[in-house]
């Protein structure tokens, strides 16, 4: 009868070296960051262990209240062109055959882990004058001569829907492929339209999915560090670029990490809304 | 009729948005010239050689791969024994283990690469090589640890009971059945890490930024000191080894499922 307990402590034993990994190399270090979110600048160096909470008072100002508008529309902007493109599609895409999946799934894969330097370098060409798209309306005979398109708003916008899109298919993909295919058909056979059924019944039904999907994706795009420095304008940049720019081009650490901790907190509270959106979905 | 013209359309314009950079990147990288302009001007493959032959580039490239194989071998050390002990016995303990996991991937980038960059400094690592390879680690883990959770949960609680009866301890249990039931997952979640750190930039910057080039901080310092198309080139590359890798996970396991379908085809 010693059996079964045995069984349970070496599982719970296999626990020790992940634990220890986790515990040393994320949780420490994370502590250690909202720490030094409390510590003074020093010049030339990371911090000095003296409190403060100047570096959350200099954050209430209108200028980062004004990156932090800016940052959360973009996001939320982003969030919605993936979702409205993105929910018809992977919807169309779960019906389709295995076989038939399976390519896009491997292209969706291959553009979500490209790097989001090459995804800026790649859309910064694509937008540029020289060789950019322009180019081409020229050689058709759209426009008169080549423009440059980037650095620009929608430049900052195509990038990071261009990085998302494939994030929301990949989030929605299980949702919409474990959907009752009798529900759309049932639908059909009353006589709804496409375009009708998918509105009507599967937006509905997966109405939680949906919500949840857009906050994971709008907390996706609030994390873009390097697309709207490398395709917009100063006045395009986002909290996440700041947040760089503070700790490596400017050295200042602390204020770095009260943004930090500022932008943590705020993608926490929407992962728990999301969960809570996920959760009632399963409870159903 | 409409309806699947309308898909083949909709598919069709996803495709070409998808498409369309990347095309244009592997036509800025066949130019004769050292310019970036497309349509490209001559044709060359020699800025694909140069990816080899640039001491530079090479050592980049070298770089990135190595951090990549010891992040991705890592992430699965870390993210095996936790699926295992799931598998076992869901305790609380585990989930808080799993939720500390998970964690890094969903918040922002920024601030894994922040909070690697307070600690290294702290303890007087920044810049030390493997300080890279470990933060990469913990922050890519939820993969593996996702991939490998869903393989333990398509093991029959009955073949290693079954196997149990027969006499067979843990160990044997573990050894002859459950890792050869699993392999597939692990080698599926150490290919998405493997992929996603060969092309991490910030979490690499603010580790070893100084110290160690790495392919994507290469591409970022040509974007802002010259531009080359050799940048292209190794771009087009990374997207290769990116589809070849999902490919082959797609070739040998079961893509759909590894991604959250059910596993009868869709019929429920």
């Amino acid at each position: 009868m010693s059996a079964p307990a045995r069984t349970n402590a070496s599982g719970q034993a296999a626990l020790a070296f992940p634990a220890v990994m986790l515990a040393a190399f994320f949780v420490v270090p994370f502590g250690l960051m909202i720490a030094v979110s409390f510590f003074s600048r020093e010049q030339g160096g990371f911090y000095t262990p003296v409190l403060t909470t100047a570096n959350y008072q200099r954050f209430l100002s209108w200028f980062f209240a004004d990156i932090l508008l800016f940052s959360v529309g973009l996001s939320a902007l982003v969030s919605a062109v993936c979702l409205t493109i993105g929910a018809p599609f992977t919807y169309l895409l779960s019906r389709l055959p295995r076989r038939s999946q399976v390519p896009w799934l491997v292209a969706m894969m291959a553009v979500l882990s490209l790097s989001e330097v090459i995804i800026g370098f790649a859309w910064s060409t694509l937008l540029s004058r020289t060789a950019g798209l322009s180019n081409l309306f020229v050689a058709i005979g759209l426009m008169d001569g080549p423009e440059a398109w980037s650095p620009s708003f929608t430049a900052v916008l195509c990038g990071m829907v261009y990085q998302a899109f494939p994030y929301s298919i990949l989030v929605l993909y299980p949702a919409f492929s474990r959907l009752d295919p009798s529900l759309s058909e049932a639908a059909r056979t009353l006589g709804a339209s496409p375009v009708r059924a998918f509105f009507n019944v599967i937006v509905p039904s997966l109405r939680n999915a949906l919500v949840a999907t857009f906050i994971i994706v709008f907390v996706f795009a609030l994390g873009a560090y390097l697309l709207p420095q490398l395709l917009g304008r100063p006045q395009h940049w986002t909290l996440s670029v700041l947040i760089t720019d503070q700790a490596v081009y400017q050295s200042n650490m602390p204020f770095a990490a009260a943004m930090a901790v500022f932008l943590v907190a705020s993608s926490l509270i929407l992962v728990l809304l999301s969960t809570m959106f996920g959760g009632r979905r399963e409870a159903k | 009729m409409m309806e699947k013209l309308f898909t083949r359309l909709f598919f069709g314009l996803v495709a070409l948005f998808l498409a369309t950079p990347l095309v244009v990147i592997a036509g800025v990288s066949i130019n004769e010239k050292q310019s970036l302009t497309f349509p490209p001007e001559g044709f060359s493959l020699g800025w694909y050689a140069q990816i080899f032959t640039d001491e530079g580039w090479r050592s980049a490239l070298f770089t990135s791969v190595l951090i990549a194989l010891g992040a991705a071998s890592l992430a699965v050390l870390i993210a095996l024994p936790i699926g295992y002990a799931l598998w076992r016995k869901t305790t609380v303990f585990g989930r808080i283990v799993q939720l500390l996991g998970v964690s890094p991937f969903v918040l922002p980038p920024v601030i894994t690469a922040l909070g690697a960059l307070s600690f290294w400094a702290t303890i007087g690592s920044y810049g030390a090589w493997y300080t890279v390879v470990i933060s990469h680690a913990v922050f890519f883990t939820s993969l593996p640890l996702v991939t490998i959770s869903l393989g333990f949960s398509t093991i029959d609680r009955e073949v290693t009971e079954a196997a149990s009866t027969m006499g067979a301890d843990n160990r044997q249990i573990l050894t002859t059945i459950v890792l050869p039931m699993i392999a597939p997952y692990i080698i599926s979640g150490f290919a998405f890490a493997f992929v996603l750190s060969l092309n991490e930039y910030i979490v690499a910057y603010m580790t070893v930024g100084f110290t160690q080039v790495t392919v994507p901080i290469k591409i970022f310092n040509a974007l802002r000191y010259g531009y080359t198309p050799t940048m292209a080139s190794i771009s087009v590359l990374f997207v290769a080894v990116a589809v070849v890798v999902f490919g082959l996970v797609a070739r040998f396991g079961d893509l759909p499922r590894l991604l959250g379908a059910w596993s009868d085809g869709g019929q429920k």
